[in-house]
C-alpha cells in the first residue's frame, strides 16, 4: 500500500503532466483546426449556391472570387462593420432582436447575376443545426440549399445534409405567398394536409421529425429576420 | 500470464519473443472465445448507436483500438507507481487525455471525419471495454502483451460493429458505405426499405443473433453446467 503522501503527490503529478500534454496538443493544433473550421464554412456557403468544390485551393479562390458579405441591422440597413465572416451566428441569437447583426453574402455570376445568401442556426434534436439558403435576385425563389448538424441521428435526422434526400426540393421553391406574405419555405411532414401552397413547402424526413421541425423553425426564424432588407431591395428595384 | 508474475517476483524468466505463442493467443482471444461485445457483454451502447452506417462505425472501430492499445500501453508502463486507492481515476484520466487527443488529431487532419463521428469520439472515454482491459489485463501485465491485448480487443469490438453496421444499412437504407447496392429494379418493384434497421433494437436484435451463431460454433462458449 502506497502512503497518503505519494497518493497526493501521484495525483497532483499526473493532473498536471495530462494537463500541460492537453494545453499543448490544443494549442499546437489550433491553427489548422481553426483553418479547417474557416474552410468548412466557406464550402457551405458556396454549396448553398449549388456548387461543390474540392481542395482547399478551389474553394479558397472561388469564395474570395465570387463572394462579398454586407452585415445587415434588424432593419435592413447595412451597418458599417462589413466583414460578416467572423459574426457567430449562435451568439447574435442569444441578444436582443434590434441587437442583432445579420450577416449577408452575395455571390456574383461573372454574367452578372447575384444570388443572396441568408446563413441560419437553430436547433435540431440532438445538438445545433445550421444552413445557408440562397435567393435568386427577385428575393423570393430559392436558388440552393444547404444544412448541416453537429450530431444528428445517422440515416434519419441527419439526412438534412444530404442533397439528393433533403436539400435538393428547395431549389425554386418561393418564400412568400402569391400575395407578398412572408411564409417562409415551411418544412411539413409528407403527405399531412396544409395550408401551405406547394411552391412554400417541402417534405421532412421522415423518422426525422424533430429535427425536421427544427430545421422549418431556423429557416423561418432566419428568413423573417432579412424581410426589411427584402422589402427595401424590392420596393429600390420595381418602383410603383 | 504466469511469466509475468515471476518477472515481478525477481525469479529470472525465458524471454519471450514479440509475437510467441503467448502473445498471438492474447491478440486473437479478443476476436472469438473472449470477445467484448458478445461473450463479455461490454461496449453494448456505442455498439447499438453507431452502426446505422457501416463509414462512421468503422472509424469507431479504429478510435477504440487505437485508445485501448495506447492506454493499455501506459497503464502497464506505469503500473508499478499508481497507488492502488486511485488506480481508477488515473486509469480514466489516460483514458480521456487520449481520446481528448484522438479527437483533436482528427480536427487538425481529417476534419471531414471528424464531423462524421461528431460526439462518438468523446464517448469512447465511457466505453466499457477501454476501462475493462486496464483493470482486467493491463494493470497486471507487461506492456508489449498489454497493448496487443488493447488491439484485439479494439478488432474483437470492431468485427462486430461492422458486421452489424453492414446488415443495418444494407437492409436500413439499402446502401453499403454510401453507395446503392440494391438495385433501383427491386424498389420499383415494391421494395421497400426495413425502418426498423435504423432504429437501435435491431441492433440489439442482430447481436443477439450473432450471440445465438457463435455460441453455436465455437464449444468453449457452451455452458457444461
Amino acid at each position: 500500500m502506497h502512503s497518503n503522501s505519494y497518493t497526493f503527490f501521484y495525483a497532483a503529478a499526473i493532473t498536471v503532466i495530462t494537463g500541460v500534454l492537453l494545453a499543448l496538443a490544443s494549442e499546437g493544433l489550433r491553427p489548422a483546426i481553426e483553418g479547417n473550421v474557416a474552410l468548412e464554412k466557406k464550402k457551405n456557403i458556396l454549396s448553398s449556391v449549388l456548387l461543390r468544390p474540392e481542395g482547399r485551393q478551389e474553394i479558397e479562390s472561388l469564395y474570395s472570387g465570387k463572394i462579398k458579405g454586407i452585415v445587415l441591422d434588424n432593419g435592413g440597413n447595412p451597418i458599417e462593420e462589413n466583414e460578416p465572416f467572423g459574426i457567430v451566428l449562435k451568439e447574435e441569437l442569444e441578444k436582443e432582436p434590434d441587437e442583432r447583426k445579420l450577416p449577408l453574402y452575395i455571390y456574383s455570376e461573372d454574367d452578372g447575376r447575384k444570388y443572396y445568401i441568408v446563413p441560419m442556426y437553430g436547433a435540431g434534436l440532438w445538438g445545433p443545426i445550421w444552413g445557408y439558403i440562397s435567393l435568386r435576385e427577385d428575393f423570393n425563389t430559392i436558388y440552393g440549399a444547404y444544412f448541416d448538424h453537429k450530431g444528428e441521428t445517422p440515416g434519419l435526422g441527419a439526412e438534412i445534409s444530404s442533397y439528393e434526400k433533403f436539400q435538393q426540393q428547395f431549389e425554386g421553391k418561393k418564400i412568400f405567398d402569391t400575395e407578398n406574405n412572408f411564409i417562409s419555405v415551411r418544412v411539413v411532414k409528407k403527405g399531412i394536409k396544409t395550408d401551405f401552397a406547394g411552391e412554400n413547402k417541402v417534405d421532412g424526413i421522415s423518422g426525422g421529425t424533430i429535427t425536421s421541425n427544427g430545421t422549418d423553425k431556423m429557416i423561418h426564424t432566419w428568413l423573417e429576420q432579412y424581410v426589411p432588407y427584402i422589402k427595401s431591395r424590392i420596393q429600390n428595384t420595381n418602383p410603383q | 500470464m504466469s511469466a509475468e508474475i515471476s518477472t515481478e517476483t525477481g525469479i529470472p524468466v525465458k524471454k519471450e519473443g514479440l509475437f510467441s505463442k503467448n502473445n498471438i493467443k492474447v491478440l486473437n482471444d479478443p476476436l472469438d472465445d473472449i470477445n467484448p461485445i458478445t461473450v463479455q457483454v461490454l461496449g453494448i451502447c456505442s455498439a447499438l448507436a453507431v452502426t446505422t452506417q457501416v463509414k462512421p462505425a468503422l472509424i469507431m472501430a479504429i478510435g477504440v483500438t487505437v485508445v485501448t492499445a495506447f492506454s493499455n500501453l501506459i497503464i502497464s508502463l506505469i503500473r508499478n507507481g499508481i497507488p492502488s486507492r486511485i488506480r481508477m481515476i488515473v486509469q480514466l484520466v489516460v483514458i480521456a487525455t487520449l481520446v481528448t487527443m484522438v479527437d483533436l488529431i482528427l480536427k487538425a487532419y481529417v476534419y471531414d471525419v471528424s464531423k462524421k463521428l461528431s460526439v462518438f469520439v468523446g464517448l469512447i472515454i465511457t466505453n466499457c471495454i477501454v476501462m475493462g482491459r486496464l483493470e482486467a489485463y493491463a494493470m497486471q501485465a507487461k506492456p508489449w502483451p498489454s497493448f496487443l491485448d488493447g488491439i484485439g480487443n479494439g478488432i474483437g469490438y470492431g468485427i462486430i460493429l461492422i458486421v452489424v453496421s453492414v446488415l443495418r444499412e444494407i437492409f436500413g437504407s439499402g446502401t453499403l458505405l454510401g453507395y446503392q447496392v440494391i438495385p433501383q429494379s427491386f424498389y420499383d418493384a415494391g421494395y421497400v426499405n426495413n425502418g426498423m434497421m435504423m432504429l437501435p433494437p435491431a441492433a440489439l436484435f442482430l447481436i443477439g443473433i450473432y450471440i445465438w451463431i457463435q455460441r453455436g460454433k465455437n464449444r468453449k462458449l457452451i455452458n457444461v453446467s
